[in-house]
């Protein structure tokens, strides 16, 4: 968070807005060991029952995945665009490319809003709602646990990610964000760009399993 | 010696020196954001989920003092190993050195007024604390008998016993690890005093910042297993259990994975705590500071691609199992290295027997014993049969108690000054290092010999021929828990009645002793400036007075 | 059982085993030694107040680091290799090996011989033969572990696990459960016994079912309606059975896997997971209407079928 003073524990700003930059990329490693571990999961799976696995990929819709991969990438551009304007220190550019960037991702919780709704109609829940036909019902229901799981995790770092964005927004409108102080900006853009590159890791992995009809 | 620029605080017996400790709301303890603090909150906490998990082991002893003990159910018994193993692994072992030693110290050492994000240090205490709470009332309600390994399918699916309640408190303590490391990790690199340079760090930075970089990059690995089992276990997802169309080997990686470098965590920092004291108590400088300092990273990295030594007969392939096998050989490389330049270190050196130094031989004689039998269990053929039996358990125990424990009470004996500003009484402590050796070994020796004669782990009866051992274990489970209480009551002793200690009693290098004991709330009076690398002991002075720059 | 201080060595693979793990310990002594003698003798000579000389020159110490790092690396490797070489002997089943299957289940050994006899928690066979175990397990993991034979495997849901041994001498043998499976783990004991090929003979006569597995195997295919399929006269176009067993089958996603024990059991189960290629996904799944003895009969029953493939079935 933006201080006009340095925080008691360290010596100068510069010192703090490194150790801060440093705790955001440690953060960011151990976020790639989390969704790594699931992807892992995933990768086992996917080698053991690849059938299932291709089949149930069809179920979803890359009329939903396809546009909310275009609304992140679109979003990552916005927020370099937010970090350069904070960077020189333009407060309304900053302001308004910090907004965008929320929107699109909020767009983006829209889509995968509706994206959920449909897959709970085609009755793809595990346990809840989850109807499949073939012998592989149990491989196919753990590739849905995975989809879920999976995408769930990411739209929840999504979310908080629109909450930091927003208050980075408030703090860049009140000038506590600026040419001198452009750390924060930075370090949201860092946390978001990591969640638009799970999600590109996410979309193939989930989306375009095998050849499609 | 590392010269700075702090005028050194003479112990005047002065009652109104202010300190750390001195304000006293329970409200400045609760909500503190100071590292010192935060150590001392975190011991106390530790100290309570390790008594709870000695319980459970002395009530397992006695019950496995006859074949067909009566003691408790076998379903009884079953829940005591595993809250033993819970509590000891991620309540006690894993937060021991680094969240309290390592709060309190690092700093100071390296010449910093604070960790790097005291909130969230304290934010740490309390998440762990939640995950302890977690653990102890999945206990309360009926406890977990699944062993701390959670193997599934019976663990996700066959159990019924609290295993959700007890991963949700694992997993939220896994958060607290997490941030430590993190805070950990910052700290060293960004707030070394100057002239601090890598080179110049104490060992015990090193070690602790390998352990960070265990810490940050395995748990996450553990919270994502263990919320496939609670899944799997609550919504009948087929993940784990063949049944539902899952694979139980599956979790053995997933759990190994994060498991093994865990154990690196469980020593990295014990294995600090020895450089330190073995220079001081030898009046010498380490043997050998590079090769220690990258063994520690060596062990970090190494230990990440070991995991597969845990399942060499759980239908891997055994192509993996070589693979495996021979990674483990060469992880244990690193290790001797430490042992050998620690006891060069003692060469022409002036060695006094304190007890921290008492507890440091300890180590490097149990250590080595624990290594070199951990070389048994990675030869391939050798491990198929000790595979799954007491040879386990003895070899963890030797590394995990006559380790990373006995660092644990070296340092805690070395910086009780700093930390209380008492000393505790010395010939006591002599007498309890000496206790808890003999009690040690007794305890677990005996358990070689019964794991090669094949008595599986997690028995609560067992065949008749066995019971000499198992009698043998118990009588030095009883020395040992003298030898630990015995620490227990003389240091909360010395809070009122020990000998008032000086800045540094030890006359040891390093800028934690530049400062008052107990020190004051922003560690030093000015940052200190570092211009020599560490233990600049010379054998020769003999150790009067106090040192002067 | 008498007291004992090793445990008795019972089969051929033993020897090998305790041979590594003596030549381990002598190294464990002689590594202690190396760093506990010396480190009481600097300990004693060198305490504080004894009037020694202290003066060290000054050295550069990476020529022992490199020493002591090298040399113990090389000791590890070469036992790593020697380990390496017993293990694949001890993994590697012999062909011709006597057969026996193992069900695992909270909390009993369930062990069939080829030849019918079932038994519970113990398991009968002759001396100085090789014995393969083909095991797995009804619900969880459990292992089947017989120290005198310092053989060890677990025994897992949803697999086949095999284990194999060649008694040396006759005797009776624990037989350990040594993976935890639940609140009686301990009570999932058993026992060997090691008999005289001519008394083991008069034993399988004496206890006999009157039923061989392979026998039970093909009464439970009729039963079941496999041969309605794979039957030479059938109409559907199903794979024939006759030598499939030990055969490479190529599969419809261009993988070829070998036709073993976890292949015709995973056909019978899931038999969507895997499809011969030029076959259609069309046999039903018999998940929950067999047991893991009579899925192992049926194996059975597919290996008499030989080895040598029948002529091509009609369209």
């Amino acid at each position: 968070m933006p201080e006009d003073t340095v925080a008691h524990q360290f010596n100068t700003m510069e010192q703090q807005r490194e150790a801060d930059t440093l705790g955001m990329w440690i953060f960011l490693a151990t976020e790639v060991m989390f969704f790594g571990g699931l992807i892992l999961c995933y990768t086992f799976a996917r080698f053991s029952y690849p059938q299932a696995f291709e089949e149930a990929s069809h179920r979803l819709y890359v009329g939903y995945g396809g546009p909310n991969t275009a609304i992140l990438l679109c979003s990552s551009l916005t927020m370099a665009f937010a970090v350069q304007s904070a960077q020189l220190g333009r407060r309304r550019a900053t302001v308004a490319f910090l907004l965008g960037t929320a929107c699109l991702g909020l767009a983006f919780l829209v889509v995968k809003g509706f994206e959920y709704h449909t897959d709970y109609v085609e009755q793809l829940v595990p346990r809840w709602h989850f109807k499949w036909e073939g012998s592989e019902a149990p491989h196919a229901e753990l590739f849905f646990w995975l989809y879920f799981t999976l995408t769930a995790l990411h739209a929840i770092h999504v979310t908080i990610g629109i909450g930091l964005l927003l208050v980075m927004a408030v703090l860049a409108a009140r000038r506590k964000i600026s040419a001198e102080n452009h750390m924060p900006a930075e370090i949201t853009g860092l946390y978001w760009h990591f969640v638009d590159i799970v999600w590109v890791f996410l979309f193939p992995l989930l989306y375009l399993i095998g050849h499609r009809q | 010696m590392n010269t700075t620029q702090i005028n050194l605080i003479e112990p005047a017996g002065d009652e109104a020196r202010e300190n750390y400790l001195t304000e006293h709301t329970v409200r400045s303890w609760l909500l503190t954001t100071d590292h010192k603090r935060i150590g001392i909150l975190y011991l106390l906490s530790i100290l309570v989920f390790f008594a709870i998990a000695a319980v459970a082991a002395a009530m397992m002893r006695i019950e496995l003092l006859t074949p067909n003990g009566h003691l408790v159910l076998p379903e009884t018994y079953n829940k005591l190993f595993t809250i033993h193993g819970v509590l000891m692994v991620w309540f006690f072992l894993i937060p021991s050195i680094p969240s309290v030693l390592g709060n309190f110290v690092i700093p100071m050492m390296i010449g910093a007024r604070d960790v790097a994000f005291p909130k969230l240090n304290l934010l740490s205490w309390y998440l762990f604390l939640v995950g302890g709470a977690l653990a102890v009332y999945s206990v309360i309600i009926g406890g977990v008998d699944t062993g701390w390994t959670f193997y599934t399918p019976y663990s996700s699916t066959y159990s019924n016993s609290n295993v959700v309640t007890m991963i949700a408190g694992v997993f939220v303590a896994g958060f607290s690890s997490i941030l430590t490391g993190l805070n950990f990790i910052v700290t060293i690199h960004k707030m070394r005093a100057p002239g601090m340079t890598w080179f110049r760090l104490p060992l015990f930075i090193w070690s602790l910042y390998s352990t960070s970089l265990i810490l940050v990059l395995a748990t996450p690995v553990l919270a994502i297993t263990l919320l496939a089992i609670s899944v799997e276990r609550i919504w009948g997802v087929g993940i784990f259990d063949p049944d539902l169309g899952g694979d139980p080997v599956l979790f053995q990686h997933m759990f190994w994975f994060y498991s093994h470098p865990a154990v690196y965590v469980m020593i990295l920092p014990g294995m600090g705590v020895i450089s330190e004291l073995v220079t001081c108590f030898s009046r010498k400088t380490i043997f050998g500071y590079y090769f220690i300092a990258f063994s520690s990273i060596a062990i970090a990295v190494v230990g990440f691609l070991v995991w597969g030594h845990h399942m060499f007969v759980s239908s891997q392939s055994i192509y993996a199992g070589l693979v495996f096998s021979v990674l483990s050989f060469i992880v244990a490389a690193p290790s001797a290295i430490k042992v050998f330049n620690w006891t060069a270190t003692l060469y022409k050196g002036s060695i006094s027997y304190d007890t921290p130094m008492l507890y440091a031989l300890a180590f490097i004689g149990l250590f080595t014993i624990g290594g070199l039998t951990g070389l048994f269990l990675a030869a391939l053929a050798v491990d198929v049969h000790l595979h799954d039996t007491y040879f386990v358990i003895a070899h963890f125990h030797y590394i995990m108690v006559g380790g990373m424990v006995t660092g644990f009470m070296g340092g805690l004996h070395y910086w009780w000054p700093k930390i209380s500003g008492r000393m505790y009484p010395e010939s006591l402590g002599r007498i309890a290092a000496l206790v808890t050796f003999i009690g040690f070994n007794l305890t677990f020796f005996p358990q070689f010999l019964l794991g090669y004669l094949g008595q599986p782990r997690r028995y609560h009866s067992y065949p008749p021929e066995f019971q000499i051992f198992h009698v043998l274990s118990t009588a030095g489970a009883s020395v040992l828990m003298i030898g630990y209480l015995m620490p227990l009551c003389y240091f909360v002793w010395s809070l009122w009645y020990g000998k008032k200690a000086p800045a540094n009693p030890w006359e040891a290098t390093g800028l934690e002793w530049k400062t008052a004991s107990p020190p004051p709330c922003d560690n030093f009076e000015e940052t200190p400036l570092v211009t020599h690398k560490p233990y600049q002991y010379k054998p020769e002075e003999l150790r009067e007075g106090a040192q002067h720059a | 059982m008498p007291f004992h201080l090793f445990p008795e060595d019972a089969a051929a693979n033993g020897h090998q085993v305790d041979q590594i793990f003596w030549a381990l310990a002598a190294l464990s002594v002689f590594i202690m030694a190396l760093v506990f003698l010396p480190l009481g003798y600097f300990a004693i000579r060198y305490r504080k107040g004894n009037p020694v000389d202290r003066t060290l020159k000054n050295f550069s110490t990476w020529k022992f680091e490199v020493t002591w790092t090298i040399i113990p690396l090389f000791i590890g490797l070469g036992i790593f290799a020697w380990a390496a070489e017993v293990y694949f002997h001890i993994e590697t089943p012999p062909a011709n090996a006597l057969e026996v299957s193992v069900v695992g289940k909270q909390w009993m050994w369930k062990l069939q011989h080829e030849e019918g006899n079932r038994e519970i928690n113990e398991m009968h066979i002759p001396v100085g033969r090789a014995v393969k175990l083909t095991m797995t397990s009804q619900d969880v993991i459990h292992d089947f572990f017989v120290p005198a034979f310092r053989a060890k495997q677990d025994v897992v849901p949803g697999r086949y696990t095999t284990e194999w041994f060649t008694p040396t001498r006759t005797g009776r043998y624990r037989i350990f459960c040594a993976q935890y499976c639940g609140t009686s783990h301990a009570a999932m004991i058993g026992w060997v016994d090691v008999m005289e090929p001519a008394d083991y003979q008069r034993w399988l006569l004496s206890t006999g079912q009157g039923e061989t597995m392979a026998a039970a195997g093909g009464r439970l295919y009729t039963a079941l309606g496999c041969s309605g399929c794979h039957g030479m006269s059938s109409k559907i176009h199903a794979p024939g059975l006759e030598g499939l067993y030990g055969r490479p089958v190529p599969l419809n996603d261009g993988h070829i896997v070998t036709a073993d024990d976890q292949y015709i059991r995973d056909s019978i189960l899931l038999p969507g997971s895997q499809i011969a290629v030029g076959y259609q996904n069309l046999m039903p799944s018999f998940k929950g209407h067999l047991s893991e003895e009579e899925l192992m009969e049926l194996i059975s029953y597919i290996k008499s079928l030989g080895s040598k493939p029948a002529q091509e079935h009609q369209q």
